[in-house]
């Protein structure tokens, strides 16, 4: 492993992608890790192209610059890929996580990727399944996982139910449907033979 | 000890939840807002007993911190930016009246133009109101920070601010170490207070009219006050490091003994810029860092100390002190080293202003250019880093 792993999160406003982000840091420290989770702050409006970032290290992490090479790049929303250079910085054996209903072949020939490696699974769907929202975030990290396995799945879940349930505490079932999301994601997650 | 995921903001608000001052009084505004916000909360569930005073400004909120420090009350408040220069004239108030106030500040920009991210500008604006500065390198230390400055400010009887870049720390999520309370509430013991307005056998007056004959003896007595502060943030942060592992000095110093180049910095910009140090020591170079964590009072026997020997030095500033001549840190890193015999030259970088990122990839570029003079290339003393011109 990196001495540092470095993600960014590609969403748009009101999509969760802050939230996502910081689950999933808090889910790394709960597992040992030195972690960092900070959104990009611009002008804050639904439904513009956000961004946000994690940095996950066995060491204390001192760096304080911004993301520009990440080595895990995830994308919220299916049209921000023609949007948006999702993959900007992205290196050569950098992994790219993108919620579509494509198979990661055709993601792959759409943007012209070469290189890299491709996932995809389908968040929306998913979402309308268990949340009955189109609430992308936490489905993706549950693909995160799968296409990385950067932290163990058990564990993330425990913490991501601990902290879900801090925050709806009056709507559990909120809590169960979210947790849901992320097993099937998990399970659903496609990449490439 | 709790290890927990929080942002400055959080960190610094635990700690205050902790510290549960007697008085809060405090008007949000970005990128603090969160302090007051989750204070006001401790507040609504009963986890303080402090009195929290929602003023209608930045003015008023250390108007009501200097009443109430006057009666003898711990008190702190929480600003950024364009609230601390609002805070102006009051801010010389409170440190002239002698006044153990902390404020957690949050570093941004000074309008214009208009601009919530990070720069310095805010703080060095008030590097002269007689308050004690201590900048943060990262949010753990931004809430050590603060649990310390209630010490240092009520043993030196001087305000202290705590500072966190905005948004770069302030809303970035990183692991911390809490403090169980009753660490913190045995750290700092009972508060001390210089005097009270309220103690009617003794009445005094505070802040009373002070003309040609006794308002020098004063300031005179202030700037003493100043200059007796280095060796009580020294002692505090030493007794924090025995009982919770991590020390705190006037300045800290990064792979400088045998350095032969120099960056001084302050801020999480240190942090990024250690990175870089370990880099470039890889390749063989000898460079080093000196991270100013305290600014005021000046450590000037610290500044002399680590940096007398070295060839040449590059002072980083995350401000423009529209002096015609570099950044304020520039100055008084330059001023500071004036009576070394032969000291080394002194190269001005200001950068990040209005939270511009600053890469490790320009701080490896300052430290070749720095290494250049080293070696004899001529290069300008004030410099600007990652601006478009």
């Amino acid at each position: 492993m990196k001495d540092i792993i470095e993600i960014r999160w590609h969403g748009r406003g009101g999509q969760g992608a802050k939230t996502a982000a910081l689950l999933f840091g808090e889910a790394a420290l709960d597992t040992g890790m030195y972690i960092q989770a900070f959104p990009e702050y611009g002008p804050e409006r639904t439904g513009a192209p956000v961004q946000s970032f994690n940095r996950l290290s066995k060491k204390p992490i001192r760096i304080h610059s911004g993301i520009t090479n990440p080595d895990i790049v995830l994308v919220l929303d299916p049209t921000l890929v023609k949007k948006v250079n999702v993959l900007e910085g992205l290196p050569e054996d950098g992994v790219i996580i993108i919620n579509t209903s494509k198979s990661p072949q055709e993601i792959r020939e759409e943007l012209g990727i070469q290189g890299r490696k491709v996932f995809t699974v389908d968040a929306y769907d998913i979402a309308m399944r268990t949340i009955g929202r189109p609430i992308p975030n936490t489905p993706m990290l549950g693909a995160l996982i799968k296409a990385t396995g950067i932290l163990d799945f058990e564990k993330m879940l425990e913490s991501v139910r601990a902290k879900l349930q801090r925050k709806f505490r009056t709507r559990p079932e909120i809590v169960d449907k979210n947790i849901e999301a992320i097993k099937l994601a998990y399970q659903e997650t496609k990449g490439e033979e | 000890m709790k290890i927990k995921a929080l942002t400055a903001n959080e960190a610094m608000a635990e700690a205050m939840r902790q510290i549960n001052p007697d008085v809060v009084a405090a008007y949000p505004i970005t990128p603090a807002t969160e302090i007051v916000q989750h204070f006001a909360s401790f507040v609504a569930d009963g986890l303080v007993t402090t009195e929290f005073v929602p003023v209608e400004s930045e003015h008023s909120a250390m108007s009501a911190c200097i009443g109430a420090a006057a009666a003898g009350a711990r008190v702190m408040t929480s600003t950024a930016s364009q609230g601390l220069a609002l805070m102006h004239e009051v801010l010389y108030i409170a440190a002239a009246l002698r006044l153990p106030i902390v404020i957690c500040e949050i570093n941004r920009a000074l309008s214009a133009p208009i601009n919530i991210h990070c720069d310095h500008s805010d703080t060095f604006g008030a590097r002269d109101s007689g308050w004690i500065q201590i900048y943060s390198e990262d949010s753990q230390e931004a809430y050590d920070s603060v649990i310390q400055a209630v010490k240092i400010a009520e043993e030196a009887f001087l305000p202290v601010m705590v500072t966190a870049d905005g948004f770069i720390l302030s809303h970035a999520m990183q692991r911390i170490e809490v403090l169980e309370d009753e660490e913190v509430k045995e750290f700092l013991g009972e508060p001390k207070t210089p005097y009270t307005v309220l103690d009617t056998d003794n009445p005094i007056t505070v802040g009373p009219l002070d003309l040609q004959d006794y308002f020098f003896e004063h300031k005179r007595q202030e700037a003493e006050a100043m200059r007796l502060a280095p060796p009580i943030i020294e002692k505090v942060g030493k007794e924090f490091g025995e009982r919770f592992g991590r020390y705190y000095g006037l300045v800290d110093p990064y792979r400088l003994e045998d350095a032969e180049v120099a960056v001084v910095v302050m801020g999480s910009t240190a942090g990024t810029a250690k990175e870089v140090v370990d880099k470039l020591r890889e390749e063989g170079k000898p460079a080093g860092l000196l991270r100013m964590r305290v600014l005021r009072p000046l450590p000037l026997k610290e500044i002399v100390e680590n940096l007398r020997d070295k060839k040449v030095i590059g002072v980083m500033d995350r401000a423009e002190g529209m002096s015609g001549f570099g950044g304020p840190l520039y100055t008084e890193i330059r001023s500071g080293l004036y009576d070394v015999p032969s000291h080394p030259p002194l190269y001005n970088y200001i950068y990040g202003l209005g939270g511009r990122d600053i890469k490790p990839e320009e701080i490896e570029e300052i430290f070749k250019e720095l290494f250049d003079a080293a070696a004899g290339k001529e290069i300008p003393l004030v410099n600007y880093k990652g601006v478009r011109e």
